[in-house]
């Protein structure tokens, strides 16, 4: 970097410092959310109502459309070939035999390509979509183990497999940096995650940590995991004229739009992307090289382009989550009280993306200690990129932490439920705000009743039944509330006093479309069969990502802010004989099918009435939300207490849950029914972390050896027991409809719950997941 | 997957006829051969599909019973003969792969299923002897967590990933084969290969050469038999190691004794220095642990499966103690 650029960030960075800082001083009715939203107080409405998913009949008679299932005319099949090395260039590449196979329409490789510009790399600009910044197929070198050589295009599947598979490669090999430990020792560099140094320090905690009367000191490890969503990675893609249009399997379907254009060199609005039904993200339906490839073949062969990744495929070019090794040392004194809390350790990333899996961060806002040490170190391997997996930081650092609380509760002799609440901070450790909402002790008070946490003997290796030994064990959980920039939707209203909601959102199988349905049924005072939600479409207001939990929340904030759009709108065009002549927006509200004035609601007039005297069949408004300041205006997070019950068997050491309960803080629940299954989902993921999921890397050459679902063990039916879940459903007073996102909650702390719960079954402490049995021989 | 000619074979006379063209492979449920088609490892020109062979599962005469090689894995598992005779069969059957897996999978296909050795299944990216004798095995010094401990060689560490087999080797079955040269038939035991320099070559089946049947001999230690199988998660892995066991005690001693051993080898593994240093012996965990010891002093290990020494000896224990039931 040069010193111009270096001064230019460091007056940059001393700019957003006084910004933070003016920020988090100002009065909380400057801040977004300073103000409750008012549907928090309305409790009769749609919100809090178990609804059932509304494409719920579309998905169980198979008429939801997925990505890969759209049919186009002419449509040809791409089967991609893979690297087998990790670094070099390509010698030789004979694709003759495979041109001439039967069906074949197209053989693309670096040497016929279209030029493209690499893709903007996530995180790099507001709508840069790219899993890493790579070159796609622009020359002949190699960057990792898996990375794509050639796309073949044919009439058919099969067609295009076969002819894939008489491609001849050769290979010029040179050194690549893939082993862990070995770079690690060679030297590490801090990581930074958004901009921002992975790196926290207050007091000198090494020093508070060597006085300590009580403390701990231990190294936990985590594998890389890769994403397995049920829908394989697809793509149908099309050159219509000018346009790109790609039926896409995305949550990023705006990011990607614009992100694609780049690449080809065209307007943003030359590319459209829809993505109506989605078979799981969980982070990885972001943009990667099929895309690309996809759309360059199809712009080569002059045909639209259907592109399923193999599940290999999926393993060899769809990243995962990175390796972590985790240093966590707490030290207390005789109540407990935290003296020192460090949290510091090694993880990998690429040479290309951005993406340092940042485990340190449920530690920032977990606990009150008088000293903090946090610190991510990273070295760059050639690997594919990683990136964001479901929880990415809190899944992996609430293993650690939380493994190290309840290692630090058997030291002092304490409950570690007790031990959580005696460091309950009052205010965010790190940035000093006020918490907007944080009742971790209610959520541990009634896990722990629901769950009969008093039954569990605190002596390790104590309970038995048979040939296994059973325990229990519990952890916080913890995951941010987000809402990123870039919110905007359009609300049109029609004459029938029926709304559509325009915005570029994702369903992935969360229930979106369902709860905002119900959101806006409410805020509109509309019954929900009057409401259409369109989403997954990039020509729609927004840029807004389905990650980070934060959609709920972006979702939230702009259809707030078109609502008062459209409120000003309809009293602009009331005209004097309306009941509501000569209101102020801020004294008007929705409700019964109309508006009213709030403080006397009889003065209502009905959205039918009210565009038929303006003699207009619609109304159409479109607004975004203000800055999402209320992230630094207050510490905003979702918290659980997790509570497991295991059996361990005593011949075998085969570890299996028996028992579940996940306690939840994460402001109001939209809806109970949709709720439950993303926590449910996120705990059988967070089972799956602490027992199976094993990314097998071998590190000779950089290669995944296990890329298929028969040899990448996830949770089967058999391994997941009753999973119970409550929550406390006390609203966010600064979140739009008092709701946080909760889409990545679950899985975190799941799985140091679990692993509690294994050495309380067995006095075994593993801190190397996952915890297979052979660790508890 | 590399183009292939099909044909149904009308009978075994039929199949033997058209397995005997060069390239042409034998297809059951197609579990596993499709799968490994797919993967371009297996490029058979042509398949002789024998589903349509016998799978009748029927009484012989001196009262052991005879299973038809096209009969399906669920269907051998619901067989009232077989769950009362020879319980150890349907555990070990329903202990492997899916419901789903289990219906298609014929016990020809099973007896003849291939390694899960990840590197055999690279075919793009890695080395493997069995694939490729000679191109050396990347086994050896990467992923051996699931690899065998006894029975290896330089070549391979390979094992057999079969959970039926296991209990059919325990139970004293015989495979009977009809080949160009007639027919003959086989125990068990001796019907799959230890990996030597040649892992390539599984079987001692010759080209062309057909399973028609297993037969398993009358038994009266075989209805105290079971299987018990150690893995991963709880359903739908393949054996880390797995024990099947027959155990008939008398005064207190052992009369007879049979164990098998899965996960282990690159065959279902016959444990037979456990059963004769059982043999005659008071029926106790001194004599049980005794003879998991004798089986298992030749184990050699690797970085990532020393474990299955003690879990196998765990394992055998356990068994043989359940098997003893209230008679210790
Ligand atoms: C995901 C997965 C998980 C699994 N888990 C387990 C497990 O836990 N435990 C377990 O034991 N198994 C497991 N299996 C393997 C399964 O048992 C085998 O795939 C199945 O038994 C093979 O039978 P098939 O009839 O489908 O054989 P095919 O795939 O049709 O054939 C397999 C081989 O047998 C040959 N063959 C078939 N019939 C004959 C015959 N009559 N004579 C000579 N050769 C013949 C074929 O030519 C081929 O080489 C699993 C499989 C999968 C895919
Ligand atoms: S163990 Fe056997 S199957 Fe596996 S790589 Fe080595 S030779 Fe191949």
């Amino acid at each position: 970097m040069s010193i111009l650029e270096n001064a230019k960030q460091t007056a940059q960075g001393l700019f957003q410092a006084g910004m933070a800082k003016a920020i988090a001083m100002a009065p909380d009715s400057w801040i977004p959310g300073g103000e409750p939203d008012p549907l928090i107080r309305e409790r009769h409405g749609h919100v809090g109502r178990p609804v059932s998913r509304i494409d719920g009949p579309l998905k169980v008679s198979g008429k939801a459309p997925f990505a890969a299932e759209f049919p186009m005319e002419g449509m040809v099949y791409a089967a991609l070939a893979y690297s087998t090395i990790a670094k070099g260039r390509l010698s030789s590449l004979d694709t003759a035999d495979a041109e001439a196979a039967p069906g074949v329409v197209l053989v693309m490789t670096f040497r016929n390509a279209p030029r493209m510009q690499p893709p903007p790399l996530f995180l790099s600009g507001a709508k840069a979509a790219g899993g890493d910044k790579l070159p796609v197929m622009q020359d002949d070198r190699i960057h990792w183990n898996g990375q794509p050589i050639a796309l073949v295009l044919a009439e058919t599947q099969e067609q295009a497999d076969h002819a894939k598979s008489l491609i001849r490669v050769g290979y010029e090999v040179e050194h690549a940096d893939i082993a862990f430990a070995e770079a690690r020792d060679r030297g590490t560099d801090t990581a930074e995650f958004m901009g921002q140094p992975l790196h926290d320090e207050i007091g000198d905690a090494e020093k508070a940590l060597q006085d300590a009367a009580f403390k701990i000191d231990a190294t936990y490890t985590t594998p890389r995991h890769n994403h397995n969503p049920i829908e394989l990675h697809g793509l149908t893609v099309a050159w219509q004229g000018d346009t790109l249009r790609m039926h896409d399997a995305q949550q990023l379907v705006a990011h990607t739009a614009w992100s694609m254009a780049q690449v080809f060199g065209l307007d943003e609005k030359q590319v459209v992307v829809t993505s109506p039904f989605v078979g799981g993200g969980f982070g990885s339906k972001s943009m990667w090289q099929h895309h690309i490839l996809a759309a360059a073949g199809a712009k080569l062969a002059g045909r639209p382009v259907r592109i399923v990744l193999s599940r290999e495929g999926v393993f060899r070019l769809v990243g995962g989550r990175s390796p972590t090794e985790q240093r966590v040392a707490l030290g207390a004194d005789q109540e407990g009280k935290l003296t020192a809390l460090i949290h510091t350790g090694v993880t990998v990333k690429t040479p290309h993306n951005a993406m340092p899996e940042p485990f340190i961060l449920p530690t920032r806002s977990a606990y009150a200690a008088e000293n903090v040490l946090l610190d991510v170190q990273k070295v760059e391997l050639d690997m594919l990129g990683n990136t964001f997996m479901r929880a990415p930081g809190e899944a992996v650092g609430t293993f650690a932490l939380e493994c190290a609380m309840d290692e630090l509760a058997e030291k002092l002799g304490m409950d570690p439920i007790e031990l959580r609440v005696r460091n309950e901070p009052e205010k965010d450790p790190i940035s000093g705000l006020p918490f907007s909402s944080r009742h971790i002790v209610e959520a541990y008070r009634a896990g722990a009743e629901r769950f009969g946490w008093s039954r569990r003997n605190p002596k390790p290796r104590s309970v038995s039944d048979g040939e296994w030994l059973i325990g229990m064990g519990c952890a916080t959980g913890t995951y941010p509330y987000y809402r990123m920039p870039g919110g905007a939707a359009r609300i049109t209203l029609t004459r029938e006093g029926k709304a559509i909601v325009d915005i570029a959102v994702h369903e992935m199988g969360m229930g979106t479309s369902t709860v905002q349905t119900q959101v806006t049924a409410d805020r509109l005072g509309l019954p929900m069969d009057a409401i259409t939600f369109n989403y997954g479409d990039s020509t729609l207001p927004g840029v807004i990502m389905a990650g980070g939990s934060q959609q709920t929340a972006a979702i939230g904030a702009s259809v707030i802010a078109a609502h008062n759009a459209l409120i000003e709108e309809l009293l602009r065009i009331a005209g004097n004989d309306s009941p509501l002549a000569g209101l102020k927006a801020k004294d008007v509200g929705s409700r019964n099918g109309g508006l009213c004035k709030l403080d006397e609601p009889e003065r209502h007039e009905t959205y039918q009435s009210l565009l038929a005297r303006a003699q207009r069949d619609k109304v159409t408004v479109e607004a975004q939300p203000p800055q999402p300041l209320e992230t630094m205006h207050w510490s905003m997070h979702s918290h659980s207490a997790m509570f497991c019950e295991v059996k361990v068997n005593k011949v075998t050491g085969e570890p299996r849950v028996t028992r579940f309960l996940g306690s939840f803080d994460c402001g109001r629940i939209l809806n109970p029914k949709t709720a439950t299954s993303q926590f449910r989902g996120g705990i059988i993921m967070g089972l799956g972390l602490a027992l199976m999921e094993d990314t097998q890397f071998d590190e000779r050459k950089g290669r995944v050896m296990n890329p298929s679902l028969a040899e990448y063990h996830v949770p089967v039916h058999m391994d997941v027991p009753e999973i119970d879940v409550i929550w406390t459903d006390i609203p966010d007073p600064h979140a739009p409809m008092g709701a946080h996102g909760i889409g990545e909650i679950g899985i975190t702390g799941t799985g140091a719950a679990v692993a509690n719960a294994i050495y309380n079954a067995t006095g075994k402490r593993v801190r190397d997941l996952p915890i297979t049995l052979d660790k508890l021989l | 997957m590399i183009p292939f000619s099909y044909a149904r074979a009308s009978d075994v006379q039929d199949a033997i006829a058209k397995g005997a063209l060069g390239g042409t492979k034998f297809l059951g449920g197609g579990t596993n051969l499709v799968d490994l088609m797919r993967e371009t490892i297996e490029r058979p020109t042509g398949l002789v599909d024998v589903t349509g062979l016998s799978s009748e599962i029927t009484e012989t005469r001196d009262g052991g019973v005879m299973i038809g090689a096209a009969a399906r894995n669920t269907a051998v598992t619901e067989h009232p003969l077989i769950r009362s005779r020879y319980p150890a069969l349907t555990r070990a059957i329903v202990a492997g792969a899916s419901a789903q897996i289990r219906n298609m999978a014929t016990v020809g296909g099973n007896l003849m299923q291939r390694t899960r050795c990840t590197y055999f299944y690279d075919g793009e990216g890695s080395h493997c002897n069995k694939r490729a004798p000679g191109d050396g095995c990347d086994a050896l010094s990467g992923f051996n967590r699931s690899h065998a401990i006894l029975g290896a060689s330089d070549a391979c560490i390979a094992v057999h990933p079969s959970d039926m087999c296991v209990a059919l080797t325990a139970l004293d079955a015989m495979v009977h084969i009809e080949g160009s040269d007639g027919s003959r038939s086989l125990p068990i035991k001796d019907f799959h290969r230890l990996p030597g320099d040649r892992p390539d070559i599984e079987t001692m089946l010759q080209p062309g050469d057909l399973i028609t049947a297993i037969e398993l001999p009358a038994s009266s230690i075989a209805a105290n038999s079971t299987y018990r199988k150690v893995r991963d998660r709880a359903s739908y892995a393949f054996a880390l190691v797995s024990v099947a066991a027959a155990l008939e005690i008398e005064n207190g001693n052992v009369r007879d004794v049979r164990i098998a051993l899965g996960g282990v080898a690159h065959k279902p593994w016959r444990a037979e220095r456990a059963e004769a240093a059982l043999r005659g012996k008071p029926a106790g965990e001194a004599a049980f642990l005794a003879a998991a010891e004798a089986e298992l002093a030749a184990a050699r290990t690797f970085e990532g499966n020393a474990f299955k020494v003690e879990l196998a000896r765990r394992t055998i224990v356990s068994v043989l103690t359940e098997l003893s039931g209230g008679a210790v």
